[in-house]
């Protein structure tokens, strides 16, 4: 569902600048543009300017400079409790001297709801979670994804058309953390809310988004679909940064069209695709993902350069294996290989010739 | 059999309910209660060892000292041990029983004994608590009988003074004759015991006890309150600014802690007097005549005030330790989820400083109505509180027992509002810090 900029924006960062101390800018210069609808992840290193944003989209931070707008309307100085976006917190924040009941009725009391009407929504509310038995107890006897839930339903029990949530499942334990990406991926379906999502965990942002900002140095990196994002990254700190990536430096050899021919260290030529590097003779770093190499040669793509590879090593990891390679005097190089019945064993120390498909190989600006 | 040889599988089968009886045993066939008391009997003598110095300390230092206190409240043989015969005489007749020529005979051996062993000053001051005015009919007596009386006793010690017909000091005798009285403790309350041994009101200008302890604790509650209004904001500061400067702050805070008790009221007197800096600036600022200057010590402004500060700290440190650990995304939370600030402070951040806020104000209220040093000096005469007085009984009257009871009293009143606390709030839920 990714909704380009344009009319239909709900929420817009417009030339948003943040400085806390006078000095330096954690967020410099943001423009981005989110859909109705529409789930929007940003991802980034701490420190990279993610939670700043969300934090002056929420109304707890000021923009130094420039605009936010909310449906439309400037929001700068329109106090938090008054912009109406529901918020889920990493610490989950539920009142702890409150029931879970009445911490859902809360956000429905300082809107001066009836009882009634209160009693209606927070049912509803618990249901959507399936916490519904647990409107008595204190959140301390809750469990973390239980907890969790609450958070969630206390975000949403006041219709609000826009959620934030600030690393809601970073202190669970990695199982509970996947299934609840999922009920949080199905809410978001069913009820048609705007989320904006602040993750470091790459593979969250990947499963659950719509689009991704990949946050970098106060600055978005890039800002795609998450399989955009994964195959045709646009800077090397995106492909570092988004999945297993192994980075081959050299120095561009030739440049013509959609194709380029790169140099490495040792000598050896690759074929690649330039992305972001301008002329021939400039250092690059060429970006390929692991499970896109190759070492049978039947099905390596017809005359692509080939590498020599020798096997570091071999981890078996179930599903797939995984081999370290010393490559053109690298010796971090990844291969990953399905372990599919009779798939051919590599030992360490063996010798072995490697290649893949110009395409998925990119050349980026050098790190 | 491997299973038999580990402890652990044993005890597993036994819990399975394979075992014959239903005590659980270890491998060997023990108790396994037995067992794990031996195996930690170690470890817990080790641990009582290393509290024993201050077991010992607090039972020497403190325990014993106030039961001996708490009898002292109770007990005083100043009479009765000085003066055999005269209390032998009581015990043996009751209340009401005119004293015949026996008693006036007891008196006058024990007046005469006690007047060689030098006690007849004890006796004196004993009767004299409950009856003011007799120790020198006591003294004076024990000078004139040291040559001995002659029988008739009564004419004869009546001649000595007409006092000792009054069946007030006969009452008052006799209730000195037992060691154990529960007459201080009716004295603490203002109340005194008539010729005939009823509980009456003392006269009205000797009602000053109940007056002292309502205004104790009225005072105290004052305090309380003040250093809460001036505490929370500072603790809440403390609490939320950034490290260096909060540390800065809480140097400040803990300043009186590190100045003499003594130099912080003295410079209260030196601000608040007739003459002081205070006065003089609103003078000089033209918000009061020169002679309307305002009196704010030597009364209970003074000791309200000069007691605000010192306690301040008590108040401070428990609500900080407490506000430190309120996660600041609560006030956010409540914020986005539609709060103004003042609500979210009124339902959501000062819930939770309770805490803190009981913590502080037991503290403060304890400490304050056992305040003795500062209400002294900057008190006058309308802020003295009871502990003035007790120390007044300590050092001047020599009345101990009074002292001992009013004391007694004091800690009787303060273990009372602290059950209706632990009913009210819950002492579980206290944070110190």
């Amino acid at each position: 569902m990714a909704v380009a900029a344009g009319n239909d924006a709900f929420v817009v960062f417009d030339h948003v600048q943040k400085s806390y101390d006078g000095q330096t800018l954690v967020v410099k210069d943001l423009d981005l543009s989110i859909g109705k609808g529409e789930f929007l992840t940003m991802l980034g290193p701490s420190g990279s300017g993610k939670t700043t944003c969300l934090m002056m989209l929420a109304g707890f931070e000021t923009a130094t400079h420039g605009e936010i707008r909310l449906g439309g309307k400037n929001i700068n100085d329109v106090p938090p409790h008054k912009r109406g976006i529901g918020m889920v917190f990493q610490s989950y924040a539920l009142f702890p001297h409150m029931t879970v009941g009445e911490n859902l009725s809360f956000p429905l009391e300082v809107r001066g709801m009836s009882s009634a009407e209160r009693n209606t929504r927070i049912a509803r509310a618990l249901d959507m979670v399936q916490m519904a038995k647990f409107a008595n107890r204190r959140p301390a006897q809750l469990s973390g994804g239980q907890q969790q839930r609450i958070a969630l339903a206390r975000a949403l029990v006041f219709d609000p058309e826009l959620v934030l949530m600030d690393e809601p499942l970073g202190a669970l334990d990695k199982q509970l953390r996947e299934h609840m990406q999922y009920e949080i991926k199905a809410l978001h379906d069913r009820l048609g809310i705007t989320v904006v999502y602040v993750t470091h965990d790459q593979s969250e942002a990947l499963t659950m988004s719509d689009r991704i900002a990949v946050f970098n140095d106060g600055r978005i990196q890039q800002l795609a679909p998450p399989p955009v994002l994964y195959e045709k990254p646009e800077n090397s700190f995106v492909a570092g940064f988004i999945g297993e990536n192994n980075a081959l430096r050299g120095k561009i050899e030739q440049l013509d069209g959609g194709k380029a021919l790169v140099r490495l260290g040792n000598g050896e030529l690759i074929d690649a695709t330039p992305v972001n590097i301008r002329e021939a003779g400039k250092p690059t770093t060429v970006s390929i993902r692991p499970e896109r190499i190759e070492f049978k040669p039947d099905l390596m793509p017809a005359g692509a350069h080939t590498l020599e590879a020798e096997v570091r090593d071999v981890i078996y990891m179930g599903d797939i294996l995984r081999a370290r390679l010393k490559v053109a005097g690298q010796d971090d190089f990844v291969m990953k290989y399905r372990n599919t019945l009779g798939q051919v064993k590599l030992s360490p120390g063996e010798t072995i010739r490697i290649g893949w498909h110009p395409e998925d190989a990119r050349a980026l600006d050098p790190v | 059999m491997a299973q038999a040889l580990d402890p652990h599988a044993a005890i597993v089968t036994e819990a399975s309910g394979l075992a014959p009886e239903g005590a659980l045993k270890t491998a060997d066939g023990q108790p396994l209660a037995r067992a794990l008391a031996r195996s930690s009997r170690r470890a817990r003598r080790r641990a009582f060892l290393l509290v024993l110095p201050l077991l010992a300390f607090i039972l020497i230092t403190f325990v014993l000292p106030i039961g001996q206190m708490l009898q002292r409240s109770v007990k005083n043989d100043g009479f009765s041990a000085n003066m055999p015969q005269i209390s032998a005489w009581f015990h043996a007749n009751p209340r009401g029983t005119e004293p015949d020529e026996v008693a006036w005979g007891a008196l006058a051996a024990d007046l005469k004994a006690s007047a060689e062993a030098k006690t007849i000053g004890v006796v004196g001051t004993r009767i004299n608590y409950e009856m003011a005015g007799t120790r020198s009919l006591f003294t004076s007596a024990g000078r004139k009988v040291r040559d001995g009386l002659a029988p008739p006793y009564r004419e004869a010690v009546l001649a000595l003074d007409e006092k000792w017909g009054d069946p007030k000091l006969w009452s008052v005798m006799r209730e000195a004759s037992s060691p154990y009285t529960g007459n201080f403790y009716l004295a603490a309350m203002d109340r005194t015991r008539d010729a005939e041994g009823n509980m009456v009101q003392a006269p009205e200008e000797q009602r000053i006890y109940i007056r002292l302890f309502m205004r104790t604790f009225w005072l105290s509650a004052v305090i309380t309150c003040t250093t809460f209004l001036l505490g929370f904001p500072i603790a809440h500061l403390l609490a939320t600014l950034p490290m260096r400067k909060s540390n800065l702050l809480m140097i400040l805070v803990l300043l009186p802690f590190w100045t003499s008790l003594l130099v912080r009221t003295t410079a209260w007197m030196v601000l608040l007097q007739q003459q002081g800096v205070v006065n003089d600036i609103l003078v000089w600022l033209g918000v009061i005549r020169d002679d309307q200057r305002l009196q704010m010590i030597f009364n209970q402004t003074g000791t309200i005030i000069a007691m605000t500060h010192i306690l301040l700290p008590f108040m401070i440190l428990p609500l900080y330790s407490v506000m430190r650990t309120i996660n600041p995304s609560y006030v956010r939370a409540a914020r986005s989820l539609g709060a103004t600030s003042w609500t979210a402070f009124r339902r959501i951040y000062f819930p939770q400083t309770l805490p803190g806020l009981g913590a502080g104000a037991l503290l403060v209220f304890i400490l304050a109505v056992g305040y003795y040093i500062t209400p002294a000096l900057v008190g006058g005469s309308s802020g003295q509180l009871i502990s003035n007085m007790i120390a007044m009984h300590m050092t001047q009257t020599l009345n101990w027992s009074l002292a001992a009871a009013l004391a007694a009293l004091l800690l009787l009143g303060v273990l009372a509002l602290y059950w209706v606390y632990d009913r009210l709030v819950g002492i579980d839920n206290l944070k110190l810090g």
